[in-house]
């Protein structure tokens, strides 16, 4: 993290990153002889590196429950309907600007809220008499991805040229406008709901039995999927909220993860968490260098750089066959 | 533990699946469940393995009405071994698929410790699947399958094992041994079987039901009479212990029962 933070449009030498990273960590030593220095590294590199950590584990650790949570591995955030409704906040929050911002809502909440509502008519749609069923579950959250997803092209359809391409830039996600007031919260989510699924691990390796076997291992199944729904669409909002519609992390990492070290959740979803993590602090690090000085959404990065190292670990597993 | 059904109401979307079910298992005994598909048999395991509340009626697994202990408390008691088509269990391996037994012993901040590992070992060496417990379980023959997922229940430590068509689509030697592991256990035991044969071969008592209700239970040869097997199952045979002590059915070479009509499903 040290070398992401001092990579980028003008390098900073690590040794510089560590010392100005100590100085306002620790408020001792020497403050730093360069302010620009100091302005890039504390003010622009660090957030935004610490941000790409916290939505890499975010997305991931959500999309390793979310696979568990509706036994089928193609599950992530996306699918589950939950980035579609975070799109589609953001961008009448970016089109209607004024009148939204009026009713104070940042874009990042109304992406928040977009992906709240995503996910409570999941839940709603995707229950018949209290049982919520995997592939009801499924069905629902592309159903519903599909309508935010017209909503979202049809207000599309009415934006502006340059509204158009902030939507666009959201989408694809970026990391860029990181700021340290909004990372406490982030931060908070994130860790929080990682340790508490972490927590549910054994339970989450129950639920891979099939529904009937978990309930007779003592697991009331309805209960466990609505809280591991509730919690990773809580997760997937927070990090969308403030990242933008980073794709593919939450499907392939966990994968990842899984074809390399097992599928107990009690290791998956730590380590799920930490390359996660790593993995989009390189993505953020690459989208700053790869086209300099313009930057590269994360979102094109994520996928074309993720998916041919993925192709190639699922043809060598033997599991699979 | 003694298993207790009684007056046992069932029914889905209005339909009755199970009515005036009464059943019982005495401590150590092995209790059959038969029918012809569609009887009733795996409603009536649910309501056992407290997966589905009862209309009306009571099931208790030694004193206790199963819905008044907890789901954990339950299967501290219970063990099943279920036809799951659900879940996915791709990167588990058998020891992991074995330990999953041990979940009703632990609340959220509950780890893993020496009881549980005992239990996990003895389940694995009971079964026989060592040679394969670091495996994926993905990676196994269905009847090695089924010795790791008998294993899980058994490292439950239950008092009551429930199971549902256990031998399915295994040969007949994985039938043979998976029964024998069954009985060397001890455990009082609900098993639904497809196979009467089996059933006679390893149950001490068998329940007959039909259409949700129980028409026959008893010892093996009270229960599988020719007229049992002509009415429910619709077929022409009879039942009888060989010289070597086991009970065999034997089927007539004009199988179908052709006064009565083929059952349901």
């Amino acid at each position: 993290m040290i070398v992401a933070i001092g990579v980028g449009a003008v390098n900073v030498p690590v040794g510089d990153v560590w010392h100005i990273v100590v100085h306002h960590v620790t408020g001792s030593g020497t403050a730093p002889a360069d302010p620009a220095l100091d302005q890039i590294v504390w003010n622009f590199r660090a957030p935004r590196v610490v941000l790409a950590a916290l939505a890499g584990a975010g997305l991931a650790v959500s999309g390793a429950v979310l696979q568990s949570a509706v036994s089928n591995p193609l599950a992530d955030p996306t699918v589950l309907g939950f980035s579609y409704g975070a799109t589609l906040g953001a961008v009448l929050a970016i089109t209607l600007g004024g009148s939204v911002a009026a009713a104070g809502l940042g874009v990042s909440t109304a992406a928040f809220l977009g992906a709240m509502v995503a996910g409570a008519l999941v839940f709603v749609l995707g229950q018949r008499r209290g049982r919520m069923a995997p592939t009801r579950l499924v069905l629902a959250g592309v159903a519903v991805g599909y309508v935010f997803l017209s909503a979202t092209s049809f207000v599309q359809l009415h934006a502006s040229p340059n509204e158009l391409r902030t939507v666009l830039f959201w989408t694809l996600g970026s990391v860029a406008g990181a700021q340290w007031d909004q990372l406490p919260t982030v931060a908070v989510v994130v860790i929080a709901t990682t340790v508490l699924l972490t927590l549910f691990g054994r339970r989450l390796n129950v639920l891979l039995a099939g529904d009937e076997s978990a309930t007779a291992l003592g697991v009331d199944v309805n209960r466990l999927r609505l809280v591991l729904l509730v919690l990773s669409a809580l997760l997937t909002g927070t990090v969308i909220a403030v990242a933008g519609g980073i794709g593919f992390v939450g499907l392939m990492i966990p994968h990842l993860v899984r074809l390399s070290t097992g599928a107990d959740h009690r290791r998956l979803l730590p380590l799920t968490a930490l390359l996660g993590a790593v993995y989009l602090v390189l993505v953020d690090l690459l989208s700053r260098t790869l086209d300099r000085p313009n930057e590269l959404p994360l979102g094109i990065l994520t996928a074309l750089l993720g998916a041919p190292f993925f192709l190639w670990l699922l043809r060598r597993n033997k599991a699979m066959d | 533990m003694h298993l207790t059904v009684e007056r046992l109401h069932i029914a889905l979307d209005g339909n009755p699946i199970l009515r005036d079910v009464n059943l019982e298992a005495r401590t150590g005994d092995i209790v059959g469940l038969v029918g012809p598909n569609g009887s009733g048999k795996s409603t009536l395991l649910r309501t056992v393995y407290r997966s589905l509340r009862p209309a009306d009626g009571v099931v208790r697994v030694g004193d206790d009405d199963v819905w008044r202990l907890s789901a954990r408390a339950a299967a501290r008691r219970t063990a099943a071994v279920l036809q799951d088509s659900g879940g996915n269990t791709t990167g588990l391996t058998v020891t992991e698929i074995v330990a999953l037994g041990r979940a009703p012993h632990h609340g959220l901040l509950g780890r893993d410790g020496a009881e549980d590992h005992r239990a996990v070992e003895e389940a694995i060496d009971h079964c026989g699947v060592r040679p394969y417990a670091e495996r994926d379980y993905a990676s196994l023959s269905g009847g090695e399958r089924q010795r790791v997922l008998l294993a899980r229940a058994l490292a439950q430590d239950p008092r009551l094992l429930v199971l549902d068509e256990l031998t399915n689509h295994l040969d007949i030697r994985a039938r043979f041994e998976l029964l024998e592991l069954v009985r060397a256990t001890g455990t009082t035991t609900l098993a639904v079987l497809h196979d009467l044969d089996l059933a006679a071969r390893l149950c001490d008592h068998l329940v007959v039901l039909h259409e949700g209700v129980v028409v026959a239970a008893g010892t093996v040869l009270e229960v599988l009479t020719p007229q049992v097997l002509g009415e429910v199952f619709g077929v022409r045979a009879s039942t009888r212990r060989h010289d070597d002590g086991v009970i065999r059915i034997t089927y007539a070479a004009q199988p179908l029962a052709a006064d009565v009509p083929a059952p349901r499903g």
